[in-house]
């Protein structure tokens, strides 16, 4: 099989990998991974928590032997990338969250990735370091200094091996440049400048300036009395240095041509699906707001994500999308206790694998989905320690919306809404894909023959 | 989120329960009008104005969302797309209201005194200090609440709606936010939250400006509005519910206080730095 294509439930039986975290009923807020994400070669695996931590896993090479078996990822490195402060002014705390990680491409030996929370973005240098210098002259081994008088030769310190020991430096820090709580970031194909954006506005940085942003869209009025719509998600053209994406949570994505002026703040493309009115209810614009947003790997297909769907839109096609699939249509129902109980809120990210065959996002219930774009078929799996076992197949779940309940079937209102998939990875070319459930990352792989 | 988990991580678990019912309500609306081959049991609104308790989910929607807007973390800064959907949540469902004439009953049996725009308006900004200035307000929270309690039935849903109809204080007199024209109760309400907005950038318009005028005013934007007020960032969630309820003028005074010992605070810095 072809590694990244997908043909689902005909070819692809996805087997549980791996688990990291713990299983202490009890989660530490804390620990809750806020963020997942794949390098551009599939090596390394990052994820963020809500204590500001960052971990990232690498993946084993793959021994001979093991054929049955692809690369596990462990434990590569972990640092504290964020810390809580507090915005004095109004007396209200920043949180450590990191909200998103997005890697650079390797250009030396030294990894780069870029963390952020709500307020500032940091670039962060991981590297290793396996050998040291030994054979100072004017300080010893333990590295006390030496008497000069006692030095009777010279030598040439040489480097010798020692064990691996992987670094994280903070080299970029940009601060200050947000108003409003950044909710993505987005490297750029050119890779000398990247964008965060934040409720209101969106930045353009040069990678080494640090006290300098530029402002390319702002959508703040100027009665703040007259808002009623947010930037929710933004992304670069993965191939066009100058094109970018926006969503918003009025559902509608607007793409931008940095060429065309300064500010960005007209669109060049306007994507928004006409309101079905026999929806229509209070909760239509709640549920249209898109979440999450992301080119697919060609550039010519953006995919979105509501509350209720996943859409999956052509570039050059603004009125409707070319494809719209149905996460949990069966929650349509119960929008007012979502409503009720703030879930209705939660902001579900998605993804598409590396040839863009299949997208995947998360739900309720640690249950996760994926669509295939070419065959039309869908299959819920879901993420949990009762499926933990090695290399063992994930079995389709099925949620039953009414009637009879057949045995493996599990009904709308058993539903744990406690247990949401918010963040999921799909490696870059393999079919390899990380979940996060709560403080839990799973790792599945596709069934190896 | 913001409830809790009653019953470990079921939502649905006891069917007594608001939430619940109001699942059930709008469903069961739907199925007694529903139009064949209706999939949609959220609905059409077509659908739902036929049955008798219509209004009254819709006033348990609007009165949820009010008290959303205001329970907020208040350590933390709030989320400014919840607030902004919540808010649109609000308007939408005041249109409509004004639109059936519901919006024109509530204003008739409350003979021109409360309103819903003085609920809104009220709520979010009664611990303003130039409300304080009015002190009107406070004393007048369990009338207004009776009136609201017979409005609506005592049934099921009486939980969240006392909460909500106990945050709303009648104010007989003059009031900042007095309607000019009661026919006129959508622009008013329009009006009501452009004015929570526009006091709170403005605080207080005669020390606080000249103070702040090289402040960026965006500091004290939409997000502190519609969470309620900068003098409630040091209270809990049960606080703020719990001062609502209390209904004393002290109430009110210490909360002035608060609010000037926060403004010292806040001068305090700037003299400093």
């Amino acid at each position: 099989m072809i590694p990244g294509i997908g043909n689902l439930t005909q070819d692809t039986l996805w087997c549980f990998s791996q688990v990291k975290g713990t299983i202490d009923i009890g989660v530490t807020e804390a620990d809750i991974i806020s963020t997942v994400e794949f390098n551009h070669t599939g090596e390394l695996l990052a994820t963020g928590d809500k204590g500001g931590r960052v971990v990232i896993f690498q993946r084993e090479q793959e021994s001979k032997n093991q054929l049955h078996r692809r690369g596990e990822y462990n434990v590569y490195s972990t640092f504290q990338s964020h810390e809580p402060e507090f915005d004095y002014l109004k007396s209200l705390e920043i949180e450590e969250k990191i909200n998103k990680i997005r890697w650079l491409p390797q250009q030396n030996a030294a990894y780069f990735l870029l963390s952020t929370n709500d307020k500032t973005v940091k670039l962060w240098k991981v590297s290793e370091r396996d050998k040291r210098p030994e054979g100072y002259n004017l300080k010893d081994e333990d590295g006390r200094l030496r008497d000069p008088a006692t030095i009777t030769t010279l030598r040439v310190p040489v480097l010798r091996p020692m064990d691996l020991m992987v670094e994280a430096t903070p080299r970029r820090v940009f601060a200050n440049a947000h108003t409003y709580h950044i909710n993505s970031i987005s490297v750029n194909s050119d890779y000398e400048t990247y964008m965060s954006a934040d409720d209101l506005r969106i930045n353009l940085w040069n990678f080494e300036i640090t006290n300098q942003s530029f402002n390319i869209v702002d959508i703040k009025p100027a009665n703040m009395e007259e808002l009623t719509e947010v930037i929710t998600a933004a992304e670069f053209h993965p191939l066009h240095c100058n094109t970018f994406v926006y969503s918003s949570s009025k559902g509608t994505i607007r793409l931008c041509d940095m060429r065309a002026s300064a500010l960005c703040d007209r669109h060049t493309k306007f994507f928004e699906e006409p309101e079905d009115p026999s929806n229509r209810s209070f909760f239509s614009e709640i549920i249209s707001s898109i979440s999450d947003v992301k080119f697919s790997h060609s550039g010519r297909y953006i995919m979105t994500r509501d509350y209720l769907t996943v859409k999956v839109w052509d570039l050059n096609m603004e009125n409707r999308p070319i494809e719209t699939y149905q996460v949990h249509d069966y929650l349509r129902s119960k929008l007012c206790s979502l409503y009720e109980n703030d879930c209705i809120f939660d902001k579900f990210e998605c993804v598409w694998n590396g040839s863009d065959s299949v997208i995947m996002t998360g739900s309720y219930n640690n249950f996760f989905r994926m669509f295939d774009r070419n065959t039309k078929r869908d299959v819920t799996l879901e993420a949990s320690r009762e499926n933990s076992k090695p290399r063992a197949i994930l079995k389709p779940r099925k949620v039953c919306v009414g009637g009879k309940r057949r045995k493996d079937e599990i009904s709308v209102d058993s539903l744990d809404f406690s247990k949401k998939i918010l963040h999921t990875a799909w490696h870059p070319s393999e079919n390899i894909i990380a979940v996060a459930a709560t403080n839990n990352l799973y790792i599945f792989q596709d069934k190896v023959n | 989120m913001e409830t809790d988990d009653r019953e470990g991580n079921r939502m649905w678990e006891e069917d007594s329960s608001p939430k619940h019912l109001l699942d059930t309500m709008f469903a069961r609306g739907i199925k007694r009008k529903c139009f064949d081959g209706e999939e949609d049991i959220e609905g059409t609104l077509a659908g739902f104005k036929s049955v008798p308790s219509y209004n009254l989910q819709r006033q348990s929607l609007l009165d949820m969302s009010l008290v959303k807007l205001q329970l907020c973390h208040m350590l933390v800064e709030p989320n400014l797309c919840r607030s902004v959907l919540i808010a649109n949540t609000v308007r939408q469902i005041q249109e409509e209201m004004t639109q059936d004439g519901t919006w024109q009953v509530i204003n008739a049996q409350n003979t021109g005194q409360a309103s819903l725009d003085r609920l809104v308006s009220s709520d979010i900004l009664c611990r303003s200090t130039k409300e304080q200035g009015e002190g009107k307000l406070v004393p007048s929270y369990s009338s207004f609440s009776k009136d609201f309690e017979d409005i609506q039935s005592q049934d099921i849903i009486s939980d969240l709606s006392t909460v909500a109809s106990v945050q709303a204080p009648r104010n007989p007199q003059s009031n900042v936010w007095e309607m000019e024209n009661p026919q006129e109760n959508r622009g008013n309400f329009q009006k009501s939250l452009d004015q929570i907005f526009e006091t709170l950038e403005n605080k207080n318009p005669n020390s606080v400006e000249d103070l702040f005028s090289d402040v960026d005013n965006s500091y004290y934007d939409l997000d502190t509005v519609l969470t309620g007020m900068m003098s409630n960032t040091k209270m809990g969630h049960c606080d703020v519910l719990e001062s609502f309820s209390s209904q004393t003028t002290t109430n009110s005074n210490s909360n002035c206080k608060s609010d000037i010992n926060e403004l010292d605070h806040i001068v305090e810095i700037l003299v400093e730095s």
